[in-house]
């Protein structure tokens, strides 16, 4: 019985972990976008290059914020959320 | 100019200052890390020791953790290199790093002018420092230490020091002009205007550590793959050979360009500038200036009324 509890928050845990990072396609879709939009701006004024680039780079780190929260969540799932699961689990067992 | 013996003695000290945290980091982490396998493990900032606050009376002892030791190391090394690039200012003849020093002031300078306005020209000193700071603990994986980056406590630290500043100069503007930033466009948006106060640090914060940490845990995934990868390839090979993996020389250093060097040269940039960004914008200068101009006039008009 306490075997598949614990198996059970693991297994939660790990599917919980990939569904967080399933936050990834957004900012992957929407860095494409804006590097995309950044290629045609160079194309059409070569001169300005040094500016849209950094304009872009800054963007695209903004961007990704979001698909970041999906990646912290993650890692709190796979490395911390079992540990204090489990000892709350054996805290109601032993009570 | 020819340098002076004494110049270079400096010199040579000012270089060993900047060296020598960087090797005591190593020292500290070949004497203090728990000797393991070669298994490869994802792990947060190891603790040295705990400074037990319990017995004061407090509920929590106060860990010492590798992040705050390697955090000030990278300090002391930032500041000796700081001296380095100052020593021997002159106008007549000046040295290369004088050169160098001067250009960095420039473009400091130029992109705090650029993106705060005049009256933030004081920043320039706290936002480079911050980005020598944020950058150079980035670095710190280059000589295989831990990135104080990649502790969620520190880069929490410097948001909390941005959001401090942020209410500071929202205050500077008048408190009822705070309160009544908050009701900004309808009443019933308040809510979400205070959750959106907190979601600038927490933004930040999340940004610069997810970025740091998704390289170091990329970069450990790809080195237990290539161990795999060229056991299965190279095992035919007698004894110690066939367990030495061929495949991690040279390759995770290219993926360690991208990760390590241009992740956190880039995080520190974009933390500088949006610390530049919210602060200059959380502070209307021409408003601020209409409202010290009402205030003198009415001191003057209240003083010749007295007098």
């Amino acid at each position: 019985m306490f075997e598949l509890a614990i198996g059970i928050i693991l297994a939660g845990c790990a599917v919980g972990a990939g569904l967080a990072l399933i936050a990834g396609i957004g900012p992957g879709i929407g860095e494409g976008n804006a590097v995309a939009k950044a290629c045609e701006a160079i194309g059409r004024q070569p001169e300005a290059k040094s500016d849209v680039t950094s304009t872009m780079i800054l963007g695209c780190a903004i961007a990704e914020t979001t698909g970041l929260y999906g990646f912290v969540t993650g890692l709190l799932l796979l490395f911390v959320a079992p540990k204090m699961l489990v000892n709350i689990l054996v805290d109601i067992i032993g009570r | 100019m020819t340098k002076s013996r004494r110049f270079k003695i400096e010199d040579i000290l000012l270089i060993a200052g900047m060296i020598l945290p960087i090797v005591t980091g190593i020292v500290i982490k070949v004497l203090f890390t728990p000797q393991s396998e070669d298994s490869i493990s994802i792990t947060g900032a190891l603790i040295f020791f705990e400074i037990p606050l319990s017995k004061l009376g407090l509920k929590w002892d106060l860990p010492i953790t590798e992040a705050q030791v390697n955090s000030w190391l990278v300090i002391i090394s930032i500041f000796f290199l700081c001296l380095f690039m100052t020593h021997g200012l002159n106008e007549k003849t000046p040295l290369k790093r004088q050169h160098l020093a001067e250009w960095i002031i420039e473009k400091v300078d130029k992109l705090v002018q650029d993106n705060m306005g005049n009256h933030f020209m004081g920043y320039a000193p706290f936002i480079i420092a911050m980005m020598a700071l944020s950058a150079f603990s980035s670095l710190m994986t280059l000589f295989g230490l831990f990135p104080p980056t990649s502790d969620l406590n520190v880069i929490a630290g410097w948001a909390i020091l941005v959001f401090i500043l942020i209410t500071y100069y929202k205050l500077k503007c008048g408190f009822l002009n705070y309160l009544k930033g908050f009701t900004q466009p309808i009443p019933v948006f308040t809510p979400f205007n205070i959750l959106g106060e907190f979601s600038t640090p927490l933004s930040m914060t999340f940004r610069h550590y997810g970025n740091i940490v998704s390289g170091t845990v990329i970069s450990a995934l790809l080195a237990a793959a290539l161990k795999i990868l060229s056991n299965a390839v190279f095992g035919w090979l007698p004894g110690k050979l066939g367990e030495f993996p061929f495949f991690r020389i040279g390759l995770p250093a290219v993926f360690s360009i991208y990760f390590d060097v241009f992740s956190g040269c880039i995080q520190a940039f974009i933390f500088a500038m949006l610390t530049m960004l919210n602060v200059s914008s959380a502070f209307d200068y021409e408003d601020y200036q209409k409202r010290q101009a009402k205030r003198l006039a009415k001191l003057a008009r209240r003083q010749s009324q007295n007098s």
